[in-house]
């Protein structure tokens, strides 16, 4: 399975590169465009990567994060889930740059290729940040009364998060 | 939202040291991440740029369109009052393409005219069935290839990147199907709680 992955991405862009030949599509000047956008989302991303880079830093220099994971291990046992994970699925639902930062203190104080670290990544991939996303889709369109949809969004978030340790522990 | 988690890390982290006597740590660990900061933008935004422009060409491609066709039939079928040829279903199903193929510069602005165009049917700000519907599935991840995750494992000396590729798959699928469930069985409680 591991084999087979590795040859989606090569695949993917190999089947874009085709289709969008096949269309006359200028293929080389969109690539060249993507990479322009691409760019400077990058450096759109920096302030808060920063930010939270350092915020994160803090948090493990300080002894903090061990300290939270150790509270709520009883917990995590239940679960099966990592205690050095608790403040990475915490703070998942709330901040996509925080998520990225501590995903990365995971990935270098564990290994990407540790349980740990790939439990965060599956985590990390198949769940979104739920508070971030009901407040920009609701507040654009001046709706009030949100109704189940934050409750609802948040079982699923929950929902994903067990599914990942259980998928993992199948598949890992 | 930032704004109360930074300065919470911030602070607790702060108060914690001092109680711990850990101050110099805390110093050393503040600069050690600014400088991982760094490194990591280096090392995944290049990953970032390289994918962002093979995406450019697959929407340039026309890709998301045939992809959106194929959309639509299931959109109709989830979603209550939206109708066959309607100018919601155009936008909630490129709004769906586009997070699948992980557009999300584009994904957020479609998905939020495709909600102001639900909201068209509602009354006193009180949010539809529909645009509950829709919020709670934008909030569950539905991304095929998780491009800057693997960016960060490859970054990271993962041996296989992309060996979490078909786990996601199939958590974020079943997710997105518990969601549009929950969300259904929510509507209908509420609508019998309230008969």
């Amino acid at each position: 399975m591991a084999d087979f992955s590795s040859y989606i991405i090569p695949g993917l862009i190999a089947f874009i590169i085709i289709f969008a030949y096949s269309k006359g599509v200028g293929v080389y000047d969109s690539f060249a465009e993507g990479v322009k956008m691409g760019a400077s989302s990058v450096v759109d991303m920096f302030p808060s990567v920063f930010a939270l880079f350092v915020a994160v830093g803090a948090l493990r220099a300080s002894g903090l994060i061990d300290f939270l994971g150790e509270l709520i291990s009883p917990l995590c046992s239940f679960l099966h889930l990592p205690q050095e994970l608790v403040p990475f699925v915490l703070i998942k639902p709330i901040s996509g740059s925080a998520s990225l930062a501590l995903a990365s203190d995971l990935f270098k104080n564990f290994g990407a290729d540790s349980y740990c670290g790939r439990l965060a990544s599956v985590i990390m991939g198949s769940t979104e940040t739920v508070f971030y996303t009901i407040a920009v889709y609701f507040g654009a369109c001046g709706v009030k009364n949100i109704r189940h949809s934050l409750k609802c969004a948040l079982i699923a978030n929950i929902f994903g998060m067990i599914m990942s340790i259980i998928v993992c522990n199948f598949y890992f | 939202m930032l704004n109360i988690v930074w300065i919470f890390i911030m602070l607790a982290s702060v108060v914690y040291a001092f109680f711990t006597g850990r101050a110099a740590e805390l110093c050393t660990g503040m600069f050690s991440g600014a400088e991982d900061s760094i490194s990591f933008l280096v090392k995944i935004g290049s990953f970032m740029v390289l994918w962002q422009g093979i995406l450019n060409v697959a929407d340039k491609s026309s890709l998301s369109e045939s992809f959106s066709k194929i959309l639509s039939p299931i959109i109709c079928r989830v979603f209550n009052k939206v109708k066959k040829g309607s100018l919601e279903l155009g936008l909630i199903a490129n709004n769906l393409t586009a997070n699948i193929l992980g557009l999300s510069n584009a994904a957020t602005p479609l998905g939020i005219s495709a909600m102001k165009e639900l909201a068209k049917s509602s009354k006193d700000g009180r949010a539809t069935d529909d645009m509950c519907l829709l919020a709670v599935i934008n909030s569950s991840s539905l991304q095929l290839i998780p491009s800057t995750l693997i960016a960060m494992r490859t970054s990271f000396g993962s041996e296989v990147p992309g060996d979490i590729i078909v786990p996601i798959w199939l958590v974020s699928s079943l997710t997105a199907v518990f969601a549009v469930l929950i969300c259904r069985f929510s509507q209908r409680s509420e609508r019998d709680g309230r008969l």
